[in-house]
């Protein structure tokens, strides 16, 4: 296992490489010169060209890939032309808010279409089979603004029951305050999280409860079920131990994929309920034409969801000893 | 129709009677099992034997109650140890699987759990039975290991079942089906997925443990050759039905059935007089269960069928003491 780990955390280095050259040719593809955008309508042709050459949007693109690259490993993505703060912290203080909300969309998920996945299997062609399924439909197909919009509408503005917009104190700080006996704060935070992770976590939830369903009632037939019931273990046990455990592996590498949709999701959801979080700062960032700021988040994206790749390879070898073997 | 060969002074350890089976198809429901009866002393070996779709499997997973959800018993009783299993409630099921019955099934790599080591599957079923700590059945994993004659069994229960080798996989199975004990083990062609060399070992193995322990065995399997070399009594079945059933020598020795000629006809001899000989096969295929002829199913492939094997079902009767058959002996009348 080790050997494993040591393999994939090799691997991931020529992964970073090829994000960082990715994202930065991908810029020079986008139209629009962002010295023009940064002085506005009633810049002359003189000041626009000065200010590229202090920008270093002058030099040829393999300088301007070295000069990134360099400053990347000392951990300085640039400076943001709008905000004239460095990148890295304008990233970093808004990283927080969102891997908060795509990671506890991602619980919710993997909760609900686990548990909608499995009921559904186990009474196949049942009303809660179709139900599941008719959820399962329901979240695959309504966009996420969309489903924002209406749980905003329905909990927020008419029941009342939770904030519309907006962010508490951030999750661990608020389960510390509620550790040293001030639950309110913790109550504040959940609440404004409810309705923008539940919008994010939808889609997956579905897709992952149709998936299980599927993997689970292939697994059902499998010999070794029969096998488990013929040692006399009773049905909940085969099911869970027996059953759930190998239909897992499918939906392990899922969970990987979608992570990267929940991180796209954010930026809609972010937009919508105003959490402060990195998808509005990538909105913004765009309309303002921020390159650096715009490089520095995609980067960081990028990244991140390398990095959730490797737990979940991780994840899969820790599951399957057919991976983790050879 | 459903006597037995008395055994004296000794209970059967499972005892089959009536058995019908059925199976839900598109449109409608089919018999594939009918009127099975099979009794099995303890450390008795009992052959069923037939071609493929002969309905022997399924009679197998019949008596563990483990039918898929399209099949279920129509008729007749299962007993194990005197009690009725056909009507026992889950729970009491769940107690006799594995402690009083248990199964070895014919292809390991499947029939094991991929992402569970080999200990832990005779573990958790140890532990399912026995009140032990988690060391404890362990241990006894181990031990059933060596008992199986797994080579190293210490490393073998910590190892995955893609890790062993086929004829150790289906060691580990067959430890898996004697972890506790149980008093009746069914086999379900144990050595059909095997290579021709292992599979005398492991014929050898189980045949060998059941003596020594005394467990009933019904050996399921389509080949005359392991019925030779194993068992006491043998039952041969055609499209779902018994059609001859005696002890192994007597079968052999003088068998009634025209199909049980077929099927000596199919094996392969190196010894005695047929040195040289041609195998001789049976002509035509078995008859869909689904559209039996009304009389002997086996008629439209009989060398010697005459009319009323063909309009009516021969009676299953015993010709000589102790040797079953369902045929109209039409040469012989």
């Amino acid at each position: 296992m080790t050997a494993y780990i040591a393999r994939r955390l090799l691997l991931l280095i020529p992964t970073a490489l090829g994000i960082v050259v990715l994202t930065f040719g991908l810029l020079l593809l986008i139209p629009g010169d962002p010295a023009a955008v940064l002085l506005g309508e009633n810049s002359t042709p003189e000041s626009i060209a000065r200010l590229r050459q202090s920008l270093g949007l002058d030099d040829p693109w393999y300088i301007r890939l070295w000069d990134y690259f360099r400053a990347l490993l000392t951990g300085d993505m640039g400076t943001s032309i709008f905000q004239g703060q460095p990148v890295t912290e304008i990233v970093f203080g808004r990283l927080g808010a969102t891997f908060e909300l795509a990671i506890v969309s991602l619980i919710l998920s993997v909760i609900i279409g686990m548990t909608l996945g499995v009921l559904a299997a186990m009474k196949q062609g049942s009303l809660i089979d179709s139900a599941a399924m008719l959820f399962a439909q329901l979240g695959i197909s309504m966009p996420i603004y969309w489903l924002g919009l209406l749980l905003m509408l329905a909990f927020a503005v008419i029941l009342g029951w939770l904030p519309a917009i907006g962010r508490g104190e951030p999750l661990p700080e608020a389960i510390a305050a509620a550790l040293s006996g001030r639950p309110q704060v913790l109550m504040d935070s959940l609440s404004h999280l409810v309705l923008p992770a539940l919008a994010l976590a939808a889609n997956t939830a579905a897709i992952i409860s149709r998936l299980v369903r599927t993997s689970m009632l292939e697994v059902l037939r499998e010999d070794f079920v029969r096998t488990a019931y013929a040692k006399g273990l009773r049905r909940p046990r085969v099911v869970i131990r027996h059953a759930l455990r190998n239909a897992l592996l499918p939906v392990i590498s899922v969970i990987g994929l979608r992570f990267g949709a929940l991180l796209g999701g954010a930026v809609l959801v972010e937009s919508i309920f105003a959490w402060p979080g990195l998808g509005q700062l990538t909105i913004t960032a765009i309309s303002q034409r921020d390159l650096p700021l715009i490089q520095g988040i995609i980067l960081t994206f990028a990244i991140i969801y390398a990095l959730v790749n490797l737990v979940v390879d991780l994840l899969y070898a820790a599951v399957d000893p057919r991976v983790r073997l050879g | 129709m459903n006597q037995q060969p008395p055994v004296p002074g000794k209970e059967p350890a499972l005892a089959v009677s009536n058995l019908e089976i059925r199976i839900r198809g598109d449109h409608d429901t089919f018999t594939v099992v009918s009127d099975m009866a099979l009794s099995v002393h303890p450390g008795e070996t009992v052959c069923i034997v037939g071609e493929s779709g002969c309905g022997k499997s399924i009679t197998a997973l019949s008596l563990l109650r483990l039918l898929p959800e399209a099949a279920h018993v129509e008729a007749g009783t299962v007993t194990i140890n005197g009690e009725d299993f056909l009507s026992m409630d889950q729970r009491r099921v769940e107690d006799f699987r594995g402690e009083q019955i248990a199964m070895i099934f014919q292809e390991p790599l499947t029939a094991l759990n991929p992402v569970l080591t080999i200990g832990e599957q005779i573990a958790e079923s140890v532990r399912q039975h026995r009140q032990v700590s988690r060391r404890q059945a362990r241990a006894r994993a181990v031990e059933t290991l060596q008992l199986v004659q797994m080579p190293d069994p210490e490393r073998r229960s910590r190892q995955y079942p893609h890790q062993l080798s086929g004829g150790m996989r289906q060691r580990a199975m067959i430890a898996l089906a004697l972890a506790c004990d149980p008093k009746i083990i069914v086999a379900d062609e144990p050595t059909t997925a095997l290579d021709v060399t292992i599979q005398a070992q492991i014929l050898g193995l189980i045949s060998d443990l059941q003596k020594r322990m005394g467990t009933a065995l019904v050996l399921i399997t389509h080949d005359l050759a392991v019925v030779a070399e194993v068992a006491d009594r043998v039952v041969v079945m055609y499209s779902g039905r018994r059609v001859e059933e005696a002890s192994v020598y007597d079968l052999f020795d003088n068998p009634v059935h025209p199909y049980t000629l077929g099927l000596m006809g199919a094996i392969p001899r190196s010894a005695g007089g047929q040195v040289g000989g041609r195998l001789v096969d049976i002509t035509g295929t078995v008859p869909p269960l689904w559209d039996l002829p009304t009389g002997c199913a086996f008629a439209p492939r009989c060398p010697r069928a005459d009319s009323r094997c063909h309009s009516e079902q021969p009676p299953y009767e015993e010709k000589r003491p102790g040797h079953f058959a369902a045929c109209w002996e039409p040469d012989n009348g």
